[in-house]
Protein backbone atom coordinates (compact mmCIF):
# COMPACT_ATOMS: atom_id res chain seq x y z
CA UNK A 1 0.00 0.00 0.00
CA UNK A 2 2.42 2.32 0.82
CA UNK A 3 4.58 1.55 -2.16
CA UNK A 4 1.91 2.02 -4.60
CA UNK A 5 1.00 5.38 -2.75
CA UNK A 6 4.76 6.62 -3.05
CA UNK A 7 4.89 6.19 -6.63
CA UNK A 8 2.48 8.22 -7.72
CA UNK A 9 4.21 11.25 -5.64
CA UNK A 10 7.78 10.26 -7.02
CA UNK A 11 6.44 10.49 -10.63
CA UNK A 12 4.61 14.05 -9.89
CA UNK A 13 7.70 14.99 -8.20
CA UNK A 14 9.98 14.53 -11.30
CA UNK A 15 7.58 16.16 -13.45
CA UNK A 16 7.83 19.49 -11.08
CA UNK A 17 11.68 19.39 -10.75
CA UNK A 18 11.92 18.83 -14.96
CA UNK A 19 9.56 21.61 -15.05
CA UNK A 20 11.58 24.14 -12.82
CA UNK A 21 14.68 23.18 -12.66
CA UNK A 22 15.84 25.28 -15.80
CA UNK A 23 14.29 28.47 -14.36
CA UNK A 24 16.22 28.26 -11.36
CA UNK A 25 19.10 26.62 -13.43
CA UNK A 26 18.98 30.37 -14.79
CA UNK A 27 18.19 31.91 -11.63
CA UNK A 28 20.97 30.80 -9.90
CA UNK A 29 24.19 31.43 -12.53
CA UNK A 30 22.81 35.02 -12.96
CA UNK A 31 24.67 35.83 -9.32
CA UNK A 32 27.88 33.70 -10.89
CA UNK A 33 30.62 36.54 -11.35
CA UNK A 34 33.02 33.87 -13.19
CA UNK A 35 30.19 34.84 -16.34
CA UNK A 36 29.70 31.02 -17.56
CA UNK A 37 26.03 28.85 -16.85
CA UNK A 38 28.74 26.37 -15.07
CA UNK A 39 31.34 26.49 -12.68
CA UNK A 40 30.00 28.65 -10.04
CA UNK A 41 32.26 30.91 -8.70
CA UNK A 42 31.50 33.79 -6.24
CA UNK A 43 27.99 35.71 -5.89
CA UNK A 44 27.57 38.77 -7.56
CA UNK A 45 25.28 41.33 -8.45
CA UNK A 46 27.01 42.38 -10.92
CA UNK A 47 25.06 41.23 -14.30
CA UNK A 48 21.95 42.51 -12.40
CA UNK A 49 23.84 45.64 -12.29
CA UNK A 50 24.59 45.36 -16.00
CA UNK A 51 20.52 45.03 -16.63
CA UNK A 52 20.15 48.53 -14.80
CA UNK A 53 22.41 50.59 -16.60
CA UNK A 54 22.10 49.25 -19.97
CA UNK A 55 20.12 52.24 -21.13
CA UNK A 56 19.22 50.36 -24.62
CA UNK A 57 17.77 47.72 -22.77
CA UNK A 58 15.84 49.70 -20.42
CA UNK A 59 14.59 51.11 -23.66
CA UNK A 60 13.50 47.94 -24.96
CA UNK A 61 11.91 47.22 -22.05
CA UNK A 62 9.75 50.28 -22.23
CA UNK A 63 8.64 49.48 -25.60
CA UNK A 64 7.91 45.95 -24.76
CA UNK A 65 5.56 47.40 -21.90
CA UNK A 66 4.09 50.16 -23.92
CA UNK A 67 3.21 47.91 -26.77
CA UNK A 68 1.96 45.25 -24.55
CA UNK A 69 -0.64 47.72 -22.42
CA UNK A 70 -1.71 49.41 -25.75
CA UNK A 71 -2.28 46.63 -27.83
CA UNK A 72 -3.93 44.66 -24.42
CA UNK A 73 -6.13 47.19 -24.05
CA UNK A 74 -7.12 48.20 -27.90
CA UNK A 75 -7.71 44.29 -28.34
CA UNK A 76 -9.97 44.49 -25.06
CA UNK A 77 -12.44 46.43 -26.77
CA UNK A 78 -12.05 45.26 -30.53
CA UNK A 79 -12.74 41.62 -28.72
CA UNK A 80 -15.77 42.61 -26.47
CA UNK A 81 -17.52 44.29 -29.48
CA UNK A 82 -16.94 40.87 -31.36
CA UNK A 83 -17.86 38.73 -28.92
CA UNK A 84 -21.43 41.08 -28.72
CA UNK A 85 -21.24 40.93 -32.55
CA UNK A 86 -21.16 37.13 -32.10
CA UNK A 87 -23.73 36.65 -29.49
CA UNK A 88 -25.97 38.90 -31.64
CA UNK A 89 -25.82 37.09 -34.71
CA UNK A 90 -28.92 34.70 -35.00
CA UNK A 91 -27.99 33.12 -38.26
CA UNK A 92 -26.22 30.00 -37.23
CA UNK A 93 -24.11 29.24 -40.16
CA UNK A 94 -22.94 33.07 -40.53
CA UNK A 95 -22.20 32.36 -36.60
CA UNK A 96 -20.07 29.45 -36.82
CA UNK A 97 -18.06 31.04 -39.88
CA UNK A 98 -17.66 33.98 -37.50
CA UNK A 99 -16.33 31.69 -34.74
CA UNK A 100 -14.14 29.38 -37.46
CA UNK A 101 -12.25 32.79 -38.38
CA UNK A 102 -11.82 33.67 -34.82
CA UNK A 103 -10.50 30.33 -33.89
CA UNK A 104 -7.84 30.33 -37.08
CA UNK A 105 -5.99 32.86 -35.68
CA UNK A 106 -5.40 31.22 -32.25
CA UNK A 107 -4.63 27.68 -33.69
CA UNK A 108 -2.36 29.47 -36.74
CA UNK A 109 1.37 29.33 -35.91
CA UNK A 110 3.61 32.10 -34.92
CA UNK A 111 5.56 31.79 -37.80
CA UNK A 112 2.19 31.81 -40.36
CA UNK A 113 0.86 35.34 -38.48
CA UNK A 114 4.44 36.61 -38.59
CA UNK A 115 5.12 36.21 -42.40
CA UNK A 116 1.82 36.54 -43.69
CA UNK A 117 1.56 39.52 -41.53
CA UNK A 118 5.05 40.90 -43.14
CA UNK A 119 3.56 40.22 -46.72
CA UNK A 120 0.26 42.02 -45.66
CA UNK A 121 2.41 44.96 -43.97
CA UNK A 122 4.95 45.47 -47.10
CA UNK A 123 2.16 45.43 -49.65
CA UNK A 124 -0.05 48.17 -47.90
CA UNK A 125 3.08 50.33 -47.41
CA UNK A 126 3.07 50.51 -43.63
CA UNK A 127 7.06 50.79 -42.15
CA UNK A 128 8.07 47.86 -40.37
CA UNK A 129 8.65 48.65 -36.43
CA UNK A 130 6.58 50.09 -33.57
CA UNK A 131 3.78 50.85 -35.96
CA UNK A 132 3.58 47.37 -37.45
CA UNK A 133 4.43 45.56 -34.23
CA UNK A 134 1.50 47.00 -32.04
CA UNK A 135 -0.85 46.20 -35.18
CA UNK A 136 0.33 42.52 -35.14
CA UNK A 137 0.02 42.17 -30.87
CA UNK A 138 -3.74 44.12 -31.34
CA UNK A 139 -4.61 41.53 -34.04
CA UNK A 140 -3.35 37.82 -32.29
CA UNK A 141 -4.48 39.12 -28.84
CA UNK A 142 -8.77 39.98 -29.85
CA UNK A 143 -9.77 36.39 -30.79
CA UNK A 144 -7.88 35.59 -27.46
CA UNK A 145 -10.11 38.43 -25.88
CA UNK A 146 -13.11 37.14 -27.61
CA UNK A 147 -12.57 33.88 -26.55
CA UNK A 148 -12.58 34.85 -22.84
CA UNK A 149 -15.51 37.14 -23.05
CA UNK A 150 -18.31 34.63 -25.03
CA UNK A 151 -19.05 32.20 -22.48
CA UNK A 152 -19.90 35.54 -20.10
CA UNK A 153 -22.29 36.96 -22.76
CA UNK A 154 -23.85 33.56 -23.52
CA UNK A 155 -24.84 33.23 -19.84
CA UNK A 156 -26.09 36.48 -19.85
CA UNK A 157 -30.08 36.52 -19.94
CA UNK A 158 -31.63 38.87 -22.67
CA UNK A 159 -34.23 39.56 -20.09
CA UNK A 160 -31.70 41.52 -18.14
CA UNK A 161 -31.49 44.11 -22.17
CA UNK A 162 -34.79 43.80 -22.51
CA UNK A 163 -35.48 45.02 -19.14
CA UNK A 164 -33.40 47.97 -19.54
CA UNK A 165 -34.39 49.03 -22.80
CA UNK A 166 -38.29 48.74 -21.80
CA UNK A 167 -36.59 51.44 -18.44
CA UNK A 168 -35.49 53.81 -20.81
CA UNK A 169 -32.00 52.76 -21.65
CA UNK A 170 -30.23 53.73 -24.73
CA UNK A 171 -28.00 51.02 -26.55
CA UNK A 172 -25.19 53.00 -25.20
CA UNK A 173 -26.54 52.73 -21.56
CA UNK A 174 -27.27 48.89 -22.54
CA UNK A 175 -23.79 48.46 -23.15
CA UNK A 176 -22.21 50.37 -20.45
CA UNK A 177 -24.36 50.28 -17.64
CA UNK A 178 -25.43 46.50 -18.47
CA UNK A 179 -23.63 44.63 -20.59
CA UNK A 180 -20.00 45.12 -19.73
CA UNK A 181 -21.04 45.17 -15.43
CA UNK A 182 -22.04 41.91 -16.22
CA UNK A 183 -19.29 40.23 -18.65
CA UNK A 184 -16.43 42.31 -16.72
CA UNK A 185 -14.70 39.29 -15.36
CA UNK A 186 -14.56 37.91 -18.88
CA UNK A 187 -13.03 41.07 -20.04
CA UNK A 188 -10.32 41.47 -17.14
CA UNK A 189 -9.63 37.60 -17.69
CA UNK A 190 -9.27 38.38 -21.77
CA UNK A 191 -7.20 41.74 -20.87
CA UNK A 192 -4.91 39.64 -18.74
CA UNK A 193 -4.98 36.91 -21.26
CA UNK A 194 -3.79 39.40 -24.20
CA UNK A 195 -1.21 40.88 -22.23
CA UNK A 196 0.57 38.02 -21.77
CA UNK A 197 0.56 37.00 -24.95
CA UNK A 198 1.72 40.01 -25.81
CA UNK A 199 4.70 40.03 -23.35
CA UNK A 200 5.27 36.82 -24.52
CA UNK A 201 5.26 36.96 -28.14
CA UNK A 202 8.53 36.19 -30.08
CA UNK A 203 7.76 34.90 -33.43
CA UNK A 204 5.74 37.79 -35.03
CA UNK A 205 7.28 40.28 -33.62
CA UNK A 206 10.42 38.77 -34.69
CA UNK A 207 8.87 38.76 -38.71
CA UNK A 208 7.15 42.92 -38.39
CA UNK A 209 9.97 44.32 -36.11
CA UNK A 210 12.22 45.88 -38.97
CA UNK A 211 15.44 46.55 -38.14
CA UNK A 212 15.40 49.71 -35.75
CA UNK A 213 12.84 48.64 -33.21
CA UNK A 214 13.03 45.68 -30.87
CA UNK A 215 11.09 44.05 -28.31
CA UNK A 216 12.49 42.00 -24.71
CA UNK A 217 11.92 38.61 -26.83
CA UNK A 218 13.70 39.67 -30.26
CA UNK A 219 16.23 41.22 -27.83
CA UNK A 220 16.99 37.99 -25.90
CA UNK A 221 16.83 36.01 -28.86
CA UNK A 222 19.75 37.76 -30.63
CA UNK A 223 21.71 37.43 -27.43
CA UNK A 224 21.01 34.22 -27.09
CA UNK A 225 22.12 33.56 -30.84
CA UNK A 226 25.25 34.92 -29.72
CA UNK A 227 25.68 32.59 -27.02
CA UNK A 228 25.71 32.98 -23.79
CA UNK A 229 25.46 36.37 -21.57
CA UNK A 230 24.62 36.35 -17.70
CA UNK A 231 22.90 39.58 -18.20
CA UNK A 232 20.28 37.38 -19.91
CA UNK A 233 20.28 34.92 -16.65
CA UNK A 234 20.02 38.68 -14.49
CA UNK A 235 16.70 39.54 -17.03
CA UNK A 236 15.49 36.44 -16.42
CA UNK A 237 14.89 36.02 -13.00
CA UNK A 238 13.65 39.88 -12.83
CA UNK A 239 10.91 38.27 -15.12
CA UNK A 240 10.32 35.36 -13.19
CA UNK A 241 9.24 37.85 -10.44
CA UNK A 242 7.19 40.12 -12.61
CA UNK A 243 5.31 37.05 -14.18
CA UNK A 244 5.00 35.43 -10.97
CA UNK A 245 3.53 38.48 -9.39
CA UNK A 246 0.84 38.91 -12.62
CA UNK A 247 -0.07 35.19 -12.39
CA UNK A 248 -0.94 35.31 -8.16
CA UNK A 249 -2.95 39.02 -8.96
CA UNK A 250 -4.30 37.60 -11.76
CA UNK A 251 -5.12 34.69 -9.43
CA UNK A 252 -6.72 36.55 -6.58
CA UNK A 253 -8.68 38.73 -9.09
CA UNK A 254 -10.24 35.53 -10.88
CA UNK A 255 -11.14 34.28 -7.24
CA UNK A 256 -12.44 36.86 -6.30
CA UNK A 257 -14.26 37.37 -9.37
CA UNK A 258 -15.84 34.28 -8.95
CA UNK A 259 -17.16 35.18 -5.36
CA UNK A 260 -18.84 37.80 -6.22
CA UNK A 261 -20.41 35.96 -8.35
CA UNK A 262 -21.70 33.40 -6.82
CA UNK A 263 -23.08 35.82 -3.76
CA UNK A 264 -24.42 38.00 -6.23
CA UNK A 265 -25.43 37.07 -9.87
CA UNK A 266 -26.35 33.82 -9.05
CA UNK A 267 -29.99 32.43 -9.47
CA UNK B 1 -33.97 48.96 -34.26
CA UNK B 2 -32.35 44.94 -34.39
CA UNK B 3 -30.69 44.77 -37.09
CA UNK B 4 -29.60 47.75 -37.01
CA UNK B 5 -27.67 47.91 -33.40
CA UNK B 6 -26.64 44.54 -34.57
CA UNK B 7 -24.40 45.87 -37.42
CA UNK B 8 -22.55 48.25 -35.31
CA UNK B 9 -20.94 45.75 -33.47
CA UNK B 10 -20.25 43.60 -36.15
CA UNK B 11 -18.61 46.56 -38.55
CA UNK B 12 -15.16 46.58 -36.05
CA UNK B 13 -15.11 42.95 -35.72
CA UNK B 14 -15.53 41.82 -39.63
CA UNK B 15 -13.12 44.17 -40.51
CA UNK B 16 -10.29 42.89 -37.82
CA UNK B 17 -11.78 39.52 -39.51
CA UNK B 18 -10.86 40.57 -42.78
CA UNK B 19 -8.16 42.39 -42.34
CA UNK B 20 -6.40 40.50 -40.53
CA UNK B 21 -7.53 36.63 -40.64
CA UNK B 22 -8.90 36.71 -44.63
CA UNK B 23 -6.27 39.30 -46.46
CA UNK B 24 -3.13 38.09 -45.01
CA UNK B 25 -3.64 34.27 -45.35
CA UNK B 26 -4.95 35.47 -48.67
CA UNK B 27 -1.64 37.19 -49.39
CA UNK B 28 0.63 34.15 -48.52
CA UNK B 29 -1.24 32.20 -51.45
CA UNK B 30 -0.77 34.83 -53.89
CA UNK B 31 2.77 34.86 -53.36
CA UNK B 32 3.43 31.31 -53.46
CA UNK B 33 2.07 31.28 -57.11
CA UNK B 34 5.34 33.54 -57.81
CA UNK B 35 8.69 32.33 -58.32
CA UNK B 36 12.17 34.28 -56.93
CA UNK B 37 11.64 36.11 -60.21
CA UNK B 38 8.01 37.46 -59.84
CA UNK B 39 6.96 35.49 -62.71
CA UNK B 40 3.34 33.95 -62.19
CA UNK B 41 4.27 30.14 -62.23
CA UNK B 42 3.76 27.12 -60.29
CA UNK B 43 7.32 26.58 -60.25
CA UNK B 44 7.29 26.89 -55.92
CA UNK B 45 5.10 23.56 -56.05
CA UNK B 46 6.50 21.49 -57.95
CA UNK B 47 10.11 22.62 -55.95
CA UNK B 48 7.86 21.63 -52.78
CA UNK B 49 8.10 18.21 -54.18
CA UNK B 50 11.63 17.44 -54.96
CA UNK B 51 13.08 15.28 -52.56
CA UNK B 52 15.19 18.32 -50.92
CA UNK B 53 11.78 19.96 -49.69
CA UNK B 54 9.83 16.90 -49.54
CA UNK B 55 12.29 14.82 -47.09
CA UNK B 56 12.23 18.32 -45.06
CA UNK B 57 8.47 18.25 -44.79
CA UNK B 58 8.56 14.43 -43.74
CA UNK B 59 11.04 14.56 -40.85
CA UNK B 60 9.51 17.68 -39.83
CA UNK B 61 6.01 15.69 -39.31
CA UNK B 62 8.28 13.24 -37.92
CA UNK B 63 9.68 15.26 -35.36
CA UNK B 64 6.42 16.25 -34.31
CA UNK B 65 4.90 13.25 -34.28
CA UNK B 66 7.31 12.26 -31.55
CA UNK B 67 7.37 15.21 -29.96
CA UNK B 68 3.46 14.83 -29.08
CA UNK B 69 3.96 10.98 -28.60
CA UNK B 70 5.98 11.69 -25.65
CA UNK B 71 4.04 14.94 -24.58
CA UNK B 72 1.24 12.66 -24.32
CA UNK B 73 2.72 9.34 -22.67
CA UNK B 74 4.49 11.83 -19.65
CA UNK B 75 1.78 14.02 -19.78
CA UNK B 76 -1.50 11.83 -18.99
CA UNK B 77 -0.40 10.43 -15.71
CA UNK B 78 0.86 14.03 -14.68
CA UNK B 79 -2.69 15.28 -15.40
CA UNK B 80 -4.08 12.17 -13.31
CA UNK B 81 -2.17 12.21 -10.67
CA UNK B 82 -2.89 15.94 -10.19
CA UNK B 83 -6.71 15.30 -10.37
CA UNK B 84 -6.19 13.20 -7.39
CA UNK B 85 -4.31 15.40 -5.30
CA UNK B 86 -5.42 17.67 -2.47
CA UNK B 87 -5.06 21.48 -3.65
CA UNK B 88 -5.52 20.37 -7.08
CA UNK B 89 -6.23 23.56 -8.62
CA UNK B 90 -2.93 25.02 -7.04
CA UNK B 91 -0.91 22.24 -8.38
CA UNK B 92 -2.14 23.00 -11.72
CA UNK B 93 -1.34 26.74 -11.87
CA UNK B 94 2.00 25.44 -10.54
CA UNK B 95 2.13 23.14 -13.75
CA UNK B 96 1.11 26.04 -16.00
CA UNK B 97 2.63 28.87 -14.23
CA UNK B 98 6.23 28.27 -16.65
CA UNK B 99 4.62 28.11 -19.41
CA UNK B 100 4.11 32.03 -18.84
CA UNK B 101 7.95 32.43 -18.61
CA UNK B 102 9.08 33.87 -21.81
CA UNK B 103 10.04 30.49 -23.95
CA UNK B 104 13.15 31.76 -25.30
CA UNK B 105 14.42 31.94 -21.49
CA UNK B 106 13.37 28.44 -21.10
CA UNK B 107 15.39 27.36 -24.40
CA UNK B 108 18.30 29.71 -23.31
CA UNK B 109 18.32 27.97 -20.26
CA UNK B 110 19.11 24.54 -22.03
CA UNK B 111 21.67 25.83 -24.02
CA UNK B 112 23.78 26.18 -20.58
CA UNK B 113 22.46 22.88 -19.06
CA UNK B 114 22.56 20.71 -22.00
CA UNK B 115 26.15 22.52 -23.13
CA UNK B 116 30.02 20.69 -23.17
CA UNK B 117 30.30 22.28 -19.48
CA UNK B 118 26.67 21.47 -18.20
CA UNK B 119 25.42 19.63 -15.35
CA UNK B 120 24.27 16.71 -17.86
CA UNK B 121 27.40 16.43 -19.04
CA UNK B 122 29.11 16.54 -15.64
CA UNK B 123 26.56 14.29 -14.42
CA UNK B 124 27.01 11.86 -17.74
CA UNK B 125 30.97 11.90 -16.77
CA UNK B 126 30.27 11.32 -13.07
CA UNK B 127 28.66 7.88 -13.94
CA UNK B 128 31.57 7.17 -16.40
CA UNK B 129 29.48 6.95 -19.23
CA UNK B 130 31.76 10.41 -20.41
CA UNK B 131 30.65 13.68 -21.82
CA UNK B 132 29.07 14.06 -25.08
CA UNK B 133 28.37 16.47 -27.61
CA UNK B 134 24.33 16.88 -26.20
CA UNK B 135 23.36 20.50 -28.11
CA UNK B 136 22.70 20.55 -31.81
CA UNK B 137 21.25 16.95 -32.08
CA UNK B 138 17.89 15.40 -32.39
CA UNK B 139 17.50 14.28 -28.85
CA UNK B 140 18.42 17.58 -27.79
CA UNK B 141 15.78 19.26 -29.92
CA UNK B 142 12.98 16.68 -28.92
CA UNK B 143 13.70 17.21 -25.32
CA UNK B 144 13.61 20.64 -25.17
CA UNK B 145 10.15 20.85 -27.42
CA UNK B 146 8.59 18.13 -24.76
CA UNK B 147 9.70 20.32 -22.29
CA UNK B 148 8.38 23.20 -23.76
CA UNK B 149 5.01 21.51 -24.51
CA UNK B 150 4.32 19.87 -22.07
CA UNK B 151 1.96 22.18 -20.04
CA UNK B 152 -0.46 22.23 -22.78
CA UNK B 153 -0.79 18.88 -22.91
CA UNK B 154 -1.39 18.64 -19.56
CA UNK B 155 -3.79 21.29 -18.89
CA UNK B 156 -6.97 19.92 -21.78
CA UNK B 157 -6.24 16.03 -20.16
CA UNK B 158 -6.70 17.64 -16.71
CA UNK B 159 -9.85 19.10 -17.66
CA UNK B 160 -11.33 16.10 -19.39
CA UNK B 161 -10.42 13.80 -16.47
CA UNK B 162 -12.05 16.35 -14.20
CA UNK B 163 -14.59 16.04 -16.39
CA UNK B 164 -14.94 12.30 -15.97
CA UNK B 165 -17.71 11.26 -13.15
CA UNK B 166 -15.75 8.90 -11.07
CA UNK B 167 -18.59 6.31 -10.52
CA UNK B 168 -18.15 5.29 -14.04
CA UNK B 169 -14.98 4.14 -12.75
CA UNK B 170 -16.41 2.29 -9.84
CA UNK B 171 -18.86 1.13 -11.76
CA UNK B 172 -16.71 -0.87 -14.39
CA UNK B 173 -14.04 -1.76 -10.90
CA UNK B 174 -17.49 -3.34 -9.45
CA UNK B 175 -18.50 -5.11 -12.79
CA UNK B 176 -14.72 -6.86 -12.37
CA UNK B 177 -12.66 -4.95 -14.91
CA UNK B 178 -9.06 -4.57 -13.13
CA UNK B 179 -7.74 -1.44 -13.22
CA UNK B 180 -5.58 -1.38 -15.77
CA UNK B 181 -9.11 -2.49 -17.92
CA UNK B 182 -10.94 0.36 -16.35
CA UNK B 183 -8.42 2.53 -18.17
CA UNK B 184 -8.24 0.91 -21.31
CA UNK B 185 -11.97 0.93 -21.98
CA UNK B 186 -13.58 3.66 -19.30
CA UNK B 187 -11.06 6.25 -18.77
CA UNK B 188 -8.86 6.98 -21.48
CA UNK B 189 -12.35 6.96 -24.16
CA UNK B 190 -14.33 9.58 -22.18
CA UNK B 191 -11.35 11.42 -21.71
CA UNK B 192 -10.20 11.30 -25.66
CA UNK B 193 -11.40 14.95 -26.34
CA UNK B 194 -8.78 16.44 -23.77
CA UNK B 195 -5.84 14.08 -25.65
CA UNK B 196 -6.77 15.27 -29.12
CA UNK B 197 -6.96 18.77 -27.54
CA UNK B 198 -3.88 18.55 -26.20
CA UNK B 199 -2.41 16.70 -29.48
CA UNK B 200 -3.27 19.34 -31.27
CA UNK B 201 -1.76 22.20 -29.23
CA UNK B 202 1.11 20.10 -29.15
CA UNK B 203 1.42 18.97 -32.74
CA UNK B 204 0.83 22.58 -34.97
CA UNK B 205 3.58 24.11 -32.74
CA UNK B 206 6.06 21.30 -33.29
CA UNK B 207 5.54 21.91 -36.66
CA UNK B 208 6.56 25.77 -36.57
CA UNK B 209 8.44 26.84 -33.87
CA UNK B 210 11.68 27.74 -35.29
CA UNK B 211 13.36 29.16 -32.11
CA UNK B 212 13.86 25.62 -30.72
CA UNK B 213 15.79 24.27 -33.64
CA UNK B 214 17.83 27.78 -34.44
CA UNK B 215 19.20 28.04 -30.56
CA UNK B 216 18.88 24.46 -29.59
CA UNK B 217 19.73 22.23 -32.27
CA UNK B 218 21.66 24.64 -34.78
CA UNK B 219 20.61 23.60 -38.23
CA UNK B 220 20.47 19.76 -37.91
CA UNK B 221 16.63 19.78 -37.49
CA UNK B 222 14.66 22.03 -39.89
CA UNK B 223 11.43 22.12 -39.31
CA UNK B 224 8.34 23.87 -42.10
CA UNK B 225 8.71 26.73 -39.52
CA UNK B 226 12.64 26.90 -39.97
CA UNK B 227 11.97 26.77 -43.34
CA UNK B 228 9.52 29.24 -43.52
CA UNK B 229 11.55 31.83 -41.59
CA UNK B 230 14.27 31.33 -43.87
CA UNK B 231 12.80 32.02 -46.65
CA UNK B 232 11.29 34.93 -45.56
CA UNK B 233 14.06 36.26 -43.81
CA UNK B 234 17.22 35.48 -44.72
CA UNK B 235 17.19 34.23 -48.18
CA UNK B 236 13.89 36.49 -49.05
CA UNK B 237 12.54 34.46 -51.31
CA UNK B 238 9.16 34.54 -50.21
CA UNK B 239 7.45 32.70 -53.04
CA UNK B 240 9.26 29.36 -51.65
CA UNK B 241 8.27 30.84 -47.77
CA UNK B 242 4.87 31.11 -48.87
CA UNK B 243 4.21 27.80 -50.41
CA UNK B 244 5.86 26.34 -47.52
CA UNK B 245 3.76 28.38 -45.17
CA UNK B 246 0.86 26.93 -47.40
CA UNK B 247 1.44 23.47 -46.56
CA UNK B 248 2.30 24.32 -43.01
CA UNK B 249 -1.75 25.54 -43.19
CA UNK B 250 -2.98 22.58 -44.74
CA UNK B 251 -1.21 20.53 -42.07
CA UNK B 252 -2.59 22.44 -40.01
CA UNK B 253 -6.06 22.57 -41.10
CA UNK B 254 -6.14 18.63 -41.13
CA UNK B 255 -4.88 18.33 -37.52
CA UNK B 256 -7.78 20.09 -36.28
CA UNK B 257 -10.26 17.94 -39.09
CA UNK B 258 -8.69 15.17 -37.00
CA UNK B 259 -8.91 16.18 -33.69
CA UNK B 260 -12.22 17.77 -33.54
CA UNK B 261 -14.28 16.74 -30.81
CA UNK B 262 -17.42 15.93 -32.54
CA UNK B 263 -20.77 17.63 -31.25
CA UNK B 264 -19.96 19.67 -28.07
CA UNK B 265 -17.39 22.44 -28.83
CA UNK B 266 -15.53 22.98 -25.36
Amino acid sequence: MGKTKRLPSIYLAIVFIVLYAPIFYLIYYSFNSAGTMHSFENFTFDWYREVFQDTRLFIILLNTLVIALLSSVISTVIGVVGAIAITRTREKRFRNALLTLNNVMIVSPDVIIGASFLAFFVMIGIKLGFGSVLISHIAFCVPIVVLMVLPNLEEMSPTLIDAARDLGASTWDVLIRVIIPYISPGILGGFFMALTYSLDDFAVTFFVTGSGFSTLSVEIYSLARRGISLTINALSTLIFLITLFLVIGYYIISKQGMKLKEGGISQ
Amino acid sequence: MQVKTRNIYLIPYMLWIVLFVIAPIALIVYYSLFNITGTLSLENYTRFFTPVYLGMALRSFWYAGIITGISLVAAYPAAYLLTKTEHKQLWLLLIILPSWINLLLKIYAFIGILGYYGPVNSFLDFIQIGTRQILFTDFSFVFVAVYIFIPYMILPIFNALEELNPSLVAAARDLGASSWKAFLRVIFPLTLSGVKAGCRAVFIPSLSLFMITRLISGNRVITLGTAVEQHFLVTQDWGMGSTIAVFLIIAMVLTMLLTETVGKVN
